[in-house]
């Protein structure tokens, strides 16, 4: 087949919005870009159970407790619709999870923060769900067919999820003055890092070009930032909750927030793997992979004995 | 230490409702077939979207390649002697 | 014991052993051994809070003193709690978990099933709920017992030592108190020893067909029908009432 002749071809159907499939011709590139962006995907949605779990147990009630139980699932079951897409790009789930306990694959640097309260509960639901949607509504047009696929499920699952957190969150500023300063306490420690998850400045975005050219990404780092930005500040004011950031400030030409400045140093030192749990994340992960190692053994050797599928 | 398993892949297909088509909703991770049909249960049905699920093993499904596209689909293109609408019928026929 | 205290404390009792083992079930959270299974026993465990939430705030109802189902969950101590101990047992590893979800869902089956009967049509409408859902249960555990027992070695000997383990606890669930000999003569209640040689039977066919030993009926662990748990309780409801107990005007 002539190579020259199938990229040209590829890059067509790109540009004329259509799908790529997983047995279409497609650049070792854009195959590759993929596997490593929809594995970061899943393994964020995997790694970001943990945070949560971490207050099943103490859910103030039983409704909160059946919310968040339902949330962490859904999250997981992202997690599985997204090692899915990558799987039909020719990786197995073992290897995607090799290279996660590696260090060869990353996830998103927000779940390397701790939930210190149950407020915490609130602002991730609302902060960091709020930000991964933004990104995810954009996502449901990239161009491979089984991640679009994907993106659009998860879309319609997560809806729930903000609107949950931020709940917990105007009912806490409706609370007691211990939780609304718990309230307020969740939202400082989590702004600036929901405001990391977008990336770097698009300048600093090492992999953006040939993503917007295969449509993979189809809005930049800066412009999501800005939209959710632009929108979560009312729904802080609503409910009487500060945005701590000094520099914020009506831009009425650009019809958008102006904000202060990312703290960048912070966003390297997490990524690059001292953030406050990044290494208590990673344990539990493989911990709970290697003690499962015996019932996965087990299953796979009672379907060879029984030979049958 | 053995080589780590995550079971085989299954593909599965939902129907939504009573007397409908059965499609394509993702995939699953299971050794057996009953452990494919609880999975595909607890992962694609949890918000009432099912009442019927087939689950099969992905390497037991034969797909076509888009290189056969132009092979396999654009013959049909000029039959349209299969479609009613090809056929032209005295004014005032009923019922046909 | 009047009528209605019966009443309130058979409610409880059905309440307590749902929100214990929905609560130990949550804790696998993040920590199954395969994602699928991760949802899986999520699944289970919000069966068992919804479940848990709904005998509770009838509970809540029949006692008449203007209480919620999260007062009732969040704001009594151990000794008034009337779960099973089987329940609030550890979750252990896999094999321990599925080996405590089918020896109480093979008890829970018949006991929905003949609670849908009651005359009490509270209890009956949440008991139709719940029969539907632990005959999934059962045939999640019972599947796995299938799998662990003629598995691996390594498998089949963990299936058969919780088994061991957990069997002292399961006399408990077929003891008649009072308030089940006073609902039982209303048709409200079931009669627990009726379901025994059932449970006994489904049990039985599993762990044979699982390849496993059932152990001998020797000296049973006692006391929940009193409030008398083991010292798990306690943690669990540490926990779980943190909250609620820590900041008790606030409102979440």
């Amino acid at each position: 087949m002539d190579s020259l002749v199938q990229t040209t071809a590829f890059q067509q159907k790109i540009d004329q919005d259509l799908n790529i499939e997983p047995k279409d011709h497609m650049p070792d590139a854009y195959r590759s870009h993929l596997i490593r962006q929809i594995s970061q995907h899943a393994h964020s949605e995997v790694i970001g159970m943990q945070p949560e779990g971490n207050w099943i147990t103490r859910a103030p009630s039983l409704r909160a407790k059946q919310i968040l139980l339902a949330k962490i699932q859904d999250e997981g079951g992202h997690g599985l619709y997204l090692y899915s897409a990558a799987e039909t790009l020719g990786i197995s789930r073992e290897e995607m999870i090799e290279q996660l306990h590696s260090g060869k694959a990353k996830y998103s640097n927000i779940f390397n923060y701790p939930t210190l309260t149950w407020a915490d509960i609130g602002a991730i639901g609302w902060l960091v769900d709020g930000a991964a949607i933004v990104n995810q509504v954009s996502l449901q047009r990239t161009s491979f067919g089984p991640y679009a696929r994907a993106m659009v499920r998860i879309c319609k699952e997560e809806s729930f999820h903000q609107r949950q957190g931020y709940e917990i969150m105007a009912n806490m500023m409706k609370g007691t003055a211990e939780q609304r300063e718990m309230a307020q306490d969740a939202m400082n420690r989590f702004w600036w890092p929901a405001l990391m998850m977008f990336g770097p400045h698009d300048g600093d975005s090492p992999h953006s070009g040939d993503a917007f050219l295969w449509k993979i990404k189809r809005k930049s780092n800066d412009e999501l930032r800005q939209k959710f930005i632009d929108k979560t500040i009312d729904q802080a004011t609503l409910i009487g909750l500060t945005v701590p950031d000094p520099e914020l400030k009506w831009n009425a030409e650009k019809e958008g927030y102006d904000h202060g400045e990312i703290d960048w140093d912070e966003f390297h030192r997490v990524i690059r793997g001292n953030g406050p749990c990044n290494k208590q994340r990673m344990a539990h992960h493989v911990k709970y992979h290697e003690e499962g190692a015996w019932v996965r053994e087990a299953a796979a050797a009672y379907k060879q004995r029984k030979n049958e599928f | 230490m053995s080589i780590d398993t995550q079971l085989d892949l299954w593909e599965v297909f939902i129907q939504q409702k009573a007397g409908g088509n059965h499609t394509h909703a993702g995939s699953v991770h299971a050794s057996d077939k009953q452990m494919a049909l609880q999975n595909a249960r607890d992962i694609y049905t949890r918000r009432k979207e099912g009442t019927s699920i087939w689950v099969i093993p992905s390497q037991y499904i034969t797909a076509s390649t888009t290189e056969d596209a132009d092979m396999l689909f654009d013959p049909s293109d000029d039959k349209l002697y299969r479609h009613p609408t090809f056929y032209v019928m005295p004014e005032g026929a009923k019922q046909i | 014991m009047t009528p209605q205290e019966a009443l309130f404390k058979y409610t409880l009792r059905l309440g307590d052993n749902a929100l214990i083992q929905g609560h130990r079930l949550s804790e696998w959270c993040s920590k199954g051994p395969i994602l699928e299974e991760d949802l899986a026993l999520t699944n289970i465990a919000l069966d068992n809070i919804g479940l848990a939430q709904a005998f509770l705030k009838y509970a809540a109802d029949i006692e008449g003193k203007g209480k919620t189902e999260d007062d009732l969950a969040y704001k009594r101590p151990e000794r008034q709690f009337y779960n099973h101990q089987i329940t609030e047992l550890p979750i252990g590893d896999f094999a321990v978990t599925i080996a405590k979800q089918l020896l109480i869902s093979a008890f829970e089956v018949p006991l929905f099933s003949a609670l849908s009967h009651s005359t009490d049509e509270t209890i009956a409408g949440i008991a139709a709920k719940g029969v539907k859902e632990s005959r999934y249960h059962f045939v999640h555990s019972r599947d796995w017992c299938y799998r662990l027992g003629e598995g691996t070695e390594l498998s089949h000997s963990k299936l058969q030592q919780a088994i061991h383990d957990l069997w002292a606890y399961t006399g408990e669930l077929f003891e008649m108190a009072e308030e089940d000999t006073i609902l039982l003569v209303a048709g409200i209640a079931v009669d627990l020893e009726e379901l025994r040689p059932l449970w006994k039977e489904t049990v039985a066919t599993v762990l044979t067909e699982a390849t496993i030993q059932i152990p001998e009926d020797g000296t049973m662990h006692t006391g929940s029908r009193n409030g008398v748990h083991t010292e798990h309780l306690g943690h669990i409801l540490a926990e779980m009432q943190y909250l609620q107990r820590a900041y008790p005007d606030a409102t979440w």
